[in-house]
């Protein structure tokens, strides 16, 4: 099939999967250093679909995000000095470190919110499709969630309204295989969670989460159906996490095997992209090398700017508890 | 803060809540009502009564039987630029959404550091004595007074219905609106025009001088019963009618207990683990050296709410348990 998409598009997708990658290279490593507190939920493995959906929204449309949330906000167009700060735990974070990992947001750039609660986020992005379609405005929401959360009662109940009143949603499952640290066939009687939008009056559609071309695609037909006022899609990626639930190593569960791991390697959708751009002479290795380089700067710049960045006051602990 | 009310007529509470959500719908274009049976039917209380006729159906939104979703549109469309109210039927329908109320609409301004708003305003129904049961009847303000992030507030008259419900949908901030289904209809003076109680301010219902009753919800009317009886005993009862437990008015109620030094609470909800306790704790910490007595709870037992009437009238707290323990405190 021939691919109608720039080629700065495409550049666009692999940049911003390269931020997600080595973003997320870094924060797991400064987690097991002991510099960044508290647990860090690493998006390795799934950048693919981030950036596939991400492309087509611009900052008016809103998107709720998982608790694996830094590659949505990094390829929402989050900056690495403010995420990093927020890690931290820093004053300067998005969130004023009030937040961290599990709540990193920011409203101007259409980020409600990594979500610690697994199934938190599709009620929510309802809500802000609600919002869109009360306010006659073209915009459109996408929720993000796992797995896990598709089988948490507030995704059906949002699948249902969304579907009841037809509103502007994607619901984008990464479905990577494991509810925290149960294999999906343990978790539930479906193999294809895209099955599930039978009930909800809504298409379902699956899609390879490791091709990013394949997820750039399907997402942009799924958002022009919903800006066009045709109602919520669930899309379903086929993806997987390189790392544990939880930071890189985890508790050392063996809950999976190591041959499962390298096969999922071995579709590392960032080479995958990138080997498709050196065929086509859109993006020579040599320019891919040039932006990882460029990439891991700016990482290490952020690093820098949240390591030089002042802790929260204590006078700011009770400051937005109200408006 | 309240504005000129030259006309008032008499209205039931049910009658006030409508008229207090009509204003909020009149005052904000971003403004609407979603839950279940709020269009159609008009509420199975009838408080949204005749409001489809008059919004149009952009305005008022049946939803499905799903709690946590209509909660989810709230919290959702409210950080997205809407004023939304949500009505949750029945208050024991927390449980099917206490995640979208406790961890999502309390919590995600501070999460966000202070980016988001969420003028949520909830509309829910409390109180026993209908003989609905332990799932229908209960009153749970403690749950979600626990909740940094929330507002809450329960009206006990017609006044007071309209005049919160407009305070709350004015506020930038999560507000849940307790009404108390045995008060529906109860009929008191309601100014036509809109108007807001000040959220976070007790309200003084019955000035005294030598003891206080502070009385929640339509515990508010059980406890001016029983000022009026405590009078042969030379108690003159203040009564105290909180109306915001969220923020709490602690300033009114330790005034009052500065100047009458024996204090009684009483609330419908289960004694143990109420926000009874909270308030004694408070007067006792601000107020320790004027009490001339131990502050005294009235509540209903632990137990969940009966079905018989036979047992609900020995549940819920009244004037003659509010006496009686005002009497055994008093040693009278």
């Amino acid at each position: 099939m021939t691919i109608q998409i720039s080629d700065a598009t495409l550049l666009d997708l692999h940049r911003r999967m390269v931020r997600i990658r080595i973003f997320e290279e870094a924060a797991g490593k400064l987690m097991e250093d002991g510099k960044i507190p508290g647990a860090l939920h690493l998006y390795v493995g799934q950048e693919a679909v981030a950036a596939g959906v991400m492309v087509h929204l611009d900052n008016a449309d809103w998107i709720t995000s998982t608790h694996r949330g830094h590659g949505h906000l990094i390829a929402k167009g989050g900056a690495f000095d403010r995420m990093f700060a927020e890690l931290f735990g820093r004053a300067t974070g998005y969130c004023k470190g009030k937040g961290g990992s599990m709540h990193i947001s920011n409203m101007e750039l259409g980020m409600l919110g990594a979500n610690g609660i697994v199934g938190g986020g599709p009620p929510i992005a309802v809500g802000a499709a609600f919002s869109n379609k009360f306010r006659k405005t073209r915009n459109v929401a996408c929720t993000f969630f796992g797995d896990g959360a598709s089988n948490e009662g507030a995704f059906h109940e949002a699948a249902n309204m969304a579907g009841l009143y037809r509103l502007p949603i994607v619901f984008v499952c990464e479905n990577n295989g494991y509810g925290e640290y149960t294999a999906q066939a343990n978790h539930q009687a479906i193999v294809d969670i895209a099955d599930r939008a039978a009930g909800y009056g809504m298409p379902g559609v699956i899609v390879d989460g490791m091709d990013a071309i394949a997820v750039y695609e399907a997402a942009g037909a799924a958002i022009e159906r919903a800006r066009r006022g045709e109602g919520p899609t669930l899309l379903e990626c086929k993806t997987y996490r390189y790392y544990d639930h939880v930071g890189v190593r985890g508790m050392g569960l063996k809950y999976r095997t190591d041959e499962e791991v390298a096969y999922w390697r071995g579709r590392d959708p960032i080479r995958l992209l990138e080997s498709r751009l050196a065929e086509q002479g859109i993006l020579s290795a040599e320019a891919a090398a040039a932006v990882h380089a460029e990439v891991t700067y700016d990482v290490q710049a952020g690093i820098a700017f949240a390591e030089s960045s002042p802790s929260p006051d204590p006078s700011a602990l009770l400051e937005d508890v109200y408006a | 803060m309240a504005e000129a009310q030259s006309t008032t007529r008499k209205l039931p509470y049910v009658a006030a809540i409508t008229d207090g959500v009509r204003a909020v719908l009149k005052e904000f274009d971003n403004a609407f009502v979603i839950g279940e049976d709020v269009a159609g039917a008009g509420s199975v209380y009838g408080y949204y009564n005749g409001l489809l006729a008059e919004f149009g159906p952009e305005r008022i939104y049946d939803s499905p039987i799903s709690e946590e979703a209509i909660v989810g549109v709230g919290v959702g469309a409210a950080a997205t630029g809407c004023r939304p109210i949500v009505d949750l039927m029945f208050m024991d329908f927390m449980g099917e959404c206490m995640d979208e109320i406790a961890n999502q609409l309390a919590k995600m301004r501070y999460m966000f550091g202070g980016s988001a708003k969420l003028p949520v305003t909830m509309l829910t129904m409390a109180g026993a004595g209908a003989s609905l049961a332990a799932q229908h009847s209960q009153s749970l303000e403690a749950w979600v007074c626990h909740v940094p992030g929330l507002k809450v507030v329960m009206p006990t008259t017609p006044y007071d219905a309209k005049g919160l419900i407009i305070a709350a949908a004015r506020d930038d901030n999560p507000v849940i609106v307790i009404l108390n289904k045995m008060s529906l209809a109860m009929t008191g003076e309601v100014p036509v025009e809109p108007y807001s109680i000040p959220l976070g301010k007790a309200n003084i219902v019955r000035p005294g001088t030598n003891y206080t009753i502070v009385a929640l919800g339509r515990m508010l009317h059980e406890a001016l019963k029983a000022a009026e009886q405590l009078k042969e005993f030379g108690i003159d009862a203040e009564v105290i009618d909180p109306r915001t437990l969220q923020p709490f008015d602690t300033t009114t109620v330790v005034e009052s207990v500065k100047k009458t030094h024996r204090a009684l609470i009483v609330h419908e909800a289960v004694r143990f683990g109420g926000f009874g306790g909270e308030i004694a704790a408070q007067i006792q910490e601000e107020a320790f050296d004027y009490l001339d007595a131990p502050v005294v709870r009235v509540g209903a037992p632990f137990s969940p709410v009966p079905f018989s009437p036979a047992l609900e009238a020995h549940y819920v707290p009244n004037a003659a348990r509010i006496v009686a323990a005002a009497k055994q405190q008093l040693g009278l």
